[in-house]
């Protein structure tokens, strides 16, 4: 074996510029699969996890007859006394907090623009609402007794010409179909780094919701982080009853959990193209090599070596190729992942709905899929080198002694 | 001993729709110790009847037999065998693997044969000595003349110790004087180690060091004379 090893590590270096590019492109191969990964990852990834911490939480209850897409502000759709609720559902052990949330949808008006928007009352002191509070750009974030203060998302606020410490006016939905229009003032613009949730969403304190929407001691939900997300089920299940709705990150998140597969899908197909040009230029890098070294096959079976132990020289070359091509990729891909890891790669607001999407990816190669990675990359090249190993196992002696003429 | 035998052998080449028959029912028995030219124009059958001695071919009709073993019908992997452990091989173009070092080259048959490593070194030294190139040892191919080149490759034909080494034109690449070394090599190998040569050639100088010449015409023996007293260098 280790004479079949020194062999091929000499046949390579013969034309060590083509050996050097052939591995390159395995190189190339990898450090894109693994920017690939990185960027899927990343995105993907962090869109589920971005959801479950802006928007969805692990698990939501909600009253019975909640319609999420009417934004109901009538009693009979929402939670009475959220507070106690999420009280007894913050005492189970699994649960990180509870908090409840009161959604409303309005209409922010400043001179002559205005801008749709997504109203959510928050109690300011609860943990869950940390993400936002840790966004905060400008200003200050809410407290529980601002009863004319709201948050703006930053791209909300420049779209409106609006900043901390300014006034305009919001329009919301009441509880019994009416509209109540209130001035309030910008106590703060943040950022979730979502533009989507960003441009859209304005956080009140809970109680000035209620108030504004005449839903006194009602909430349209109760927002619930886990400790350990695998608890979600085994939590829903707890929380079963007849007047709620227990709605756990899956459901909520589907959309998103859809995408990361069809993303995920795709990614199949990319990889599948990417090794497949790099299996070609090994192909040919050993096909190349077989025509050249037709008469040394042919003096190598003259001297009684087996068609297996050819193939196994061959196919060591193909390993060798991969190997370096591999050691080459990682320097290569990892800089290009870490850099893309640090500094991200700034897509903006891309509009699509329903899935939270970052303004930046950070690419995001976890160990695991970095293995697969390495693992698919050297089966493919050895792969690669099975066709051009097997033609050369396989010459007549005699033709190969002339050269395979 | 008989090393070889060939009996009504006949070889027929098929190039498209064209058959070519390179020997049309040859008859030959090689004894042990021999050192025997197979002569004859090209085209005669001598190569072809070379490639039929050493397992790298199989004959249309007819049989051939190595140390009383018929080859004929033996699959890619028992000619590889036989190959490895009984015949040994000299080529007009040296036939060296350039990437590896003369040691190397004279080693690899040892390899094949799984030797122990001891056994290789002491065997390849022996050979490389035996051929005058022991200073050459980890020169390469690129590095050593023709002749040096030819001597390698008769130190890596006998490297495992074969009953038979066939040999196909070995100095037609040589000078005079390297031919006539490389000639002189073979012969001496031949009378101090009893192993039995069969050369291919039509060279003048190459057959005077034949101690037996059999030649061949479109594809048959038209002669085989035994030189009582061969016309060896003093």
């Amino acid at each position: 074996m280790i004479q079949i090893l020194s062999m091929a590590f000499r046949d390579l270096g013969r034309n060590r510029r083509r050996s050097f590019f052939s591995a390159l492109a395995v190189a190339m191969g990898l450090a894109m699969l693994m920017l690939l990964a990185g960027f899927l990852n990343g995105e993907m990834g962090g869109a589920v996890d971005t959801a479950v911490r802006l928007q969805s939480g692990h698990l939501q209850v909600r009253a019975n007859n909640y319609d999420e897409n009417k934004t109901s502000m009538k009693w009979e759709d929402l939670i009475e006394n959220p507070d106690q609720v999420a009280a007894k559902i913050a005492a189970l052990a699994p649960v990180s907090v509870a908090s409840p949330r009161l959604f409303a949808s309005g209409i922010a008006v400043i001179g002559d623009k205005s801008a749709g928007v997504r109203v959510i009352g928050i109690d300011p002191a609860s943990a869950a609402n940390n993400p936002y509070r840790e966004g905060v750009l400008s200003g200050t974030f809410l407290t529980a007794d601002d009863n004319n203060g709201v948050l703006l998302g930053q791209p909300l606020a420049d779209k409106l010409g609006l900043k901390a410490g300014d006034t305009f006016s919001l329009s919301v939905n009441t509880s019994n179909g009416d509209v109540d229009e209130q001035p309030f003032t910008v106590r703060g613009v943040y950022t979730t780094g979502t533009g989507g949730f960003d441009g859209a969403t304005i956080f009140m304190s809970l109680a000035k919701a209620q108030a504004i929407t005449q839903t006194q001691k009602h909430a349209s939900t109760i927002f619930v982080m886990l400790k350990d997300k695998d608890q979600t089920d085994a939590v829903a299940a707890a929380l079963k009853s007849p007047n709620l709705q227990v709605l756990t990150w899956k459901k909520m998140n589907a959309l998103t959990l859809q995408t990361e597969d069809l993303a995920n899908s795709y990614m199949i197909f990319f990889y599948l193209i990417i090794l497949g040009i790099t299996a070609t230029v090994i192909v040919n890098t050993l096909i190349m090599a077989v025509f050249e070294r037709t008469r040394e096959i042919g003096i190598l079976m003259a001297i009684g070596m087996k068609g297996r132990r050819i193939m196994a020289m061959f196919l060591t070359e193909s390993a060798l190729l991969a190997v370096g091509g591999i050691l080459i990729g990682l320097v290569l891909g990892g800089l290009v992942v870490a850099y893309f890891t640090y500094v991200g790669f700034h897509i903006g607001n891309i509009g699509y709905t329903g899935v939270m999407l970052s303004d930046t990816i950070h690419a995001n190669l976890t160990p695991a899929a970095l293995v697969n990675l390495l693992i698919m990359t050297f089966i493919i090249t050895l792969l690669a080198g099975l066709y051009p190993a097997w033609m050369a196992s396989h010459m007549q002696p005699v033709e190969a002694l002339h050269g395979g003429k | 001993m008989e090393v070889a035998k060939v009996e009504n052998v006949t070889r027929v080449y098929k190039i498209g729709k064209v058959e070519t028959q390179a020997l049309r029912g040859v008859n030959l028995s090689i004894e042990s110790g021999e050192f025997t030219a197979l002569v004859g124009p090209s085209g005669s059958g001598k190569t072809t009847l070379l490639q039929l001695l050493g397992c790298l071919d199989q004959p249309t009709s007819g049989n051939v037999s190595i140390n009383g073993k018929n080859v004929s019908n033996l699959n890619r992997d028992q000619r590889a065998d036989m190959r490895r452990g009984t015949l040994g091989f000299i080529f007009q173009f040296y036939a060296l693997i350039p990437t590896l070092s003369a040691y190397e080259n004279v080693e690899m048959p040892l390899l094949l044969a799984s030797h122990s490593a001891s056994e290789r070194r002491e065997r390849v030294l022996q050979l490389l000595e035996a051929v005058g190139l022991a200073d050459r040892a980890n020169n390469r191919p690129d590095q050593m003349s023709g002749g040096q080149q030819q001597r390698v490759a008769i130190a890596r034909a006998l490297a495992t110790k074969p009953s038979l080494i066939l040999a196909d034109e070995p100095t037609a690449n040589l000078d005079t004087i390297n031919g006539e070394q490389v000639m002189e090599i073979m012969a001496k190998l031949n009378r101090e180690t009893g192993v039995t040569f069969v050369f291919a050639t039509h060279d003048p100088r190459v057959i005077k060091f034949a101690k037996r010449i059999v030649t061949l015409s479109d594809g048959l023996i038209t002669a085989d004379e035994r030189v009582v007293a061969a016309a060896q260098p003093a």
